[in-house]
């Protein structure tokens, strides 16, 4: 018998729930640790991430009014799908950060139970970040987290699944949609992990990946005056320092990155949803 | 016209003793500052006040400097239980001597002596009181045991509300252990300096409190001091983002309370008199000068014109003139720049073709004064609907369905307050849920309590100030 020859993945983009290849034709060349050919990956444009800001912006208001309780199910049902295809995370996690199998397999073990965790979340942030405020006066009055919006992600450079997800579980698990740009020299696992949302009942245009250089498309979705917030998870130094200007033009809610990248297998408490949320507090009189 | 006139009833302003001049208060002490000085003026009478020190960039860093050491040596070690019975004291201080707060603030601000006493200075101790509390219960506040103060807080507040806004600065800094140095408004800058003397009678140590004067370029020196590590600013939009630019590439922590445009959504259920009131305490309490003010009305329709009527009969009978008769509603425009700024976006208002309406009855003569003024037929693309007035200025929109309300008042870059008048309480609860502004007032409009966190969405800024979620602002996980 002959060997059968595999069929490969064509890499592409997740917009809007659907798998569109970058609108400028570009691609570029994925390796693993040793230089050995993986894939053509689709390079972003800048058009491809205004489409992504259009998408998560259409798809804002449906996220944000579901309730909690349904939007936990939605992230679990994401661990659920991922646990199922763990061989292949792992396969791809492994080539392309080179890890051993076991490391690889570890760390995507805990990607999937990091989505369980923020499942867990949804419906306790309000009692945790809110609450009834004891006013002085007539008044019924409280405070409720509600999501600021669409929040840019530019996910970190080394830890391409585990950090992936520690960056974008946690602005789904608040109510944001997100735009997220993969680590630019590992970026395999980022569309992998969009086909595991495109079937675990996240609405298209929650979470939109875009795979390339964050360095190029950054800055325009930096200053993009749709955007609400943005983790600079995957960019540090200079860099940093300018998208954090150019995010300040429309008052976005930066989050900033340490000067090394996280370990992403730390407790992140409520560190990743705070700043993309809002409170929100309510007067009411108290009367007959 | 109204039916009866009053005597006048103004309030003796012998219990304020203004100096000459004043010096900034550094490192426990008053001392001269290098810069040019300034003169503050009661802006109902364009009487200068008295003369202001202006800290350059070497007396923003010897204040810096002074808070620095404070927070090593004093503030920090201390006691928190301590720390919070410091916090009680200036509490008592300025309830004890909250009329001399009230006159000093009125002369300095233009503010009726009515808002100064009842709201401005109660609700300043209140907020010391508050965080006073919270300084040995800081493991309660959600961010794990022992959180940590950031170090020297830099804040930066507006001439609204002077004082109000020092003790939603101060105290909650001072509460979580940091020390402070804060620039108050170059054209209000007494009840601060005032408020200087209340922690000296507080015995509290020197640098934990500093005051710096000045314009601008004083302020920017405190926001750029490489050595402050928490930045709070409450100002305008434009010089928000000026900040936010600044503190850019550093670690600095910074909470942002910026402008507004609320709506204020009157539904055709709505009992029409207390809607009145409420539209009427939403964009004139304080002149306009708030933030948060209720300056975009959105009236449904089918009741526009009773409520327009009724708005207008009670607007006539608002008093405005000398802001320390007691009798008075609306006080002095705060400075003539800010009178410059109303007449140009009113002015705009009527070229682009939006109807004004203005009470009949004089203006003094001498001063900083502007008319109470509703423009109908106003619509969401007019710069009277986008851009905040910052005056006693109402534009009036309308809308037919609930969606249109929702659509329309959340149509700003905007997101600070909003307003919502019905009687029935599930349209209140949805519409609120739909309302991207971070405090709702449904019923009711500019209530303020230390408990209660407030702050803006979108571009009207970040963070809250008020309540835990306030507090947390100033601390960090240890």
């Amino acid at each position: 018998m002959p060997e059968r020859l595999e069929v490969r993945k064509t890499y592409k983009l997740y917009l809007g729930g659907k798998f569109p290849r970058t609108e400028s034709g570009r691609t570029y060349e994925v390796t693993d640790g040793r230089g050995r050919f993986l894939a053509n990956a689709a390079w972003a444009s800048r058009k491809d991430a205004r489409d992504a800001v259009v998408a998560a912006r259409g798809a804002f208001a449906g996220w944000s009014a579901a309730t909690a309780y349904n939007r936990g199910q939605v992230l679990y049902r994401v661990a659920e799908v991922m646990e199922g295809r763990a061989a292949q995370f792992a396969e791809e996690v492994a080539a392309g950060e080179g890890l051993s199998a076991a490391k690889a397999r570890a760390a995507v073990d805990a990607a999937v139970d990091r989505w369980v965790w923020y499942a867990g979340w949804t419906d306790k942030l309000a009692s945790v970040l809110g609450g009834t405020n004891p006013v002085a006066g007539p008044f019924f009055d409280f405070s409720v987290p509600e999501p600021s919006g669409v929040v840019v992600v530019l996910a970190p450079q080394r830890s391409s699944l585990l950090g992936l997800v520690s960056v974008l579980a946690p602005v789904l698990a608040t109510g944001c949609t997100a735009v997220v740009v993969s680590s630019h020299d590992r970026p395999l696992p980022a569309i992998t992990l969009s086909e595991v949302l495109a079937t675990s009942d996240v609405p298209g245009g929650v979470a939109n990946l875009l795979t390339g250089d964050a360095g190029e498309i950054g800055p325009w979705l930096a200053e993009h005056d749709d955007v609400d917030g943005i983790d600079l998870a995957g960019c540090t130094g200079t860099a940093a320092m300018e998208l954090e200007r150019s995010a300040a033009g429309s008052l976005k809610r930066v989050l900033r990155a340490p000067a090394e990248e996280s370990d992403w297998t730390a407790d992140p408490g409520l560190s990743r949803m705070t700043p993309f949320l809002e409170t929100k507090t309510v007067w009411h009189p108290i009367g007959v | 016209m109204s039916l009866f006139e009053y005597a006048p009833a103004p309030e003796s302003r012998s219990i304020v003793d203004l100096q000459p001049s004043y010096g900034l208060f550094v490192d426990g002490e008053f001392t001269p500052g290098q810069g040019t000085p300034l003169k503050t003026v009661n802006p109902a009478t364009e009487e200068v006040l008295s003369e202001i020190a202006v800290g350059t960039d070497a007396d923003v860093d010897r204040a810096v400097r002074a808070a620095r050491r404070a927070f090593t040596r004093v503030w920090g070690p201390m006691r928190p239980a301590d720390r919070g019975k410091y916090l009680f004291r200036i509490a008592r201080l300025l309830q004890e001597r909250a009329r001399e707060f009230a006159v000093l603030e009125t002369l300095d601000n233009g503010k009726p002596i009515t808002e100064s006493r009842d709201v401005d200075v109660p609700l300043a101790a209140a907020h010391f009181f508050y965080h006073a509390g919270w300084a040995d219960k800081l493991d309660h506040v959600g961010l794990g045991a022992a959180p940590r103060p950031h170090g020297v807080a830099g804040q930066v507040i507006p001439w609204n509300f002077p004082l109000m806004m020092l003790a939603w600065k101060v105290a909650p800094a001072l509460a979580a252990g940091n020390t402070v140095v804060l620039k108050p408004a170059e054209t209000t800058p007494l009840t601060a300096l005032l408020f200087a003397e209340i922690c000296q009678q507080a015995d509290l140590p020197p640098g934990v409190v500093n005051i710096v004067t000045g314009a601008g370029d004083t302020g920017r020196a405190v926001v750029e001091h490489p050595d402050v590590d928490k930045v709070a600013f409450t100002g305008s939009t434009e010089v928000g983002k000026q900040i936010a630019r600044a503190v850019a590439g550093t670690q600095k922590v910074l909470t942002l309370e910026l402008g507004g445009k609320a709506a204020n959504i009157v539904f055709d259920d709505a009992p029409v008199d207390q809607a009145v009131e409420g539209i009427v305490r939403g964009i004139f309490f304080n002149q306009g000068h708030v933030c948060c003010a209720g300056s975009r009305l959105l009236v449904q329709e089918s009741v526009h014109d009773e409520v327009i009527a009724s708005l207008q009969r009670r607007i006539g009978t608002l008093r405005v003139g000398d802001p320390l008769d007691k009798n008075t509603d609306i006080g002095a425009i705060n400075s003539a720049e800010q009178l410059a700024r109303i007449r140009e976006l009113v002015d705009i208002g009527e070229a682009e073709g939006a109807h004004p309406w203005q009470p009949a009855g004089e203006l003094p003569e001498r001063g900083f004064w502007f008319k109470p003024t509703v423009f109908t037929d106003v619509s969401p693309a007019h710069r009277i609907a986008r851009d905040e007035v910052f005056g006693p200025v109402l534009s009036v929109l309308t809308f037919r369905t609930p969606d249109e309300a929702v659509a329309k008042a959340n149509n700003s870059t905007y997101g600070l307050s909003a307003g919502i008048w019905s009687e029935k309480g599930s349209r209140i609860l949805s519409i609120a849920n739909q309302l991207r502004a971070g405090v709702v007032w449904a019923n009711t409009f500019n209530q303020f309590d230390p408990t209660s966190p407030f702050g803006g969405y979108k571009q009207s800024g970040y963070g809250r100030e008020g309540g835990r979620l306030g507090l947390r602002a100033y601390l960090k996980e240890s």
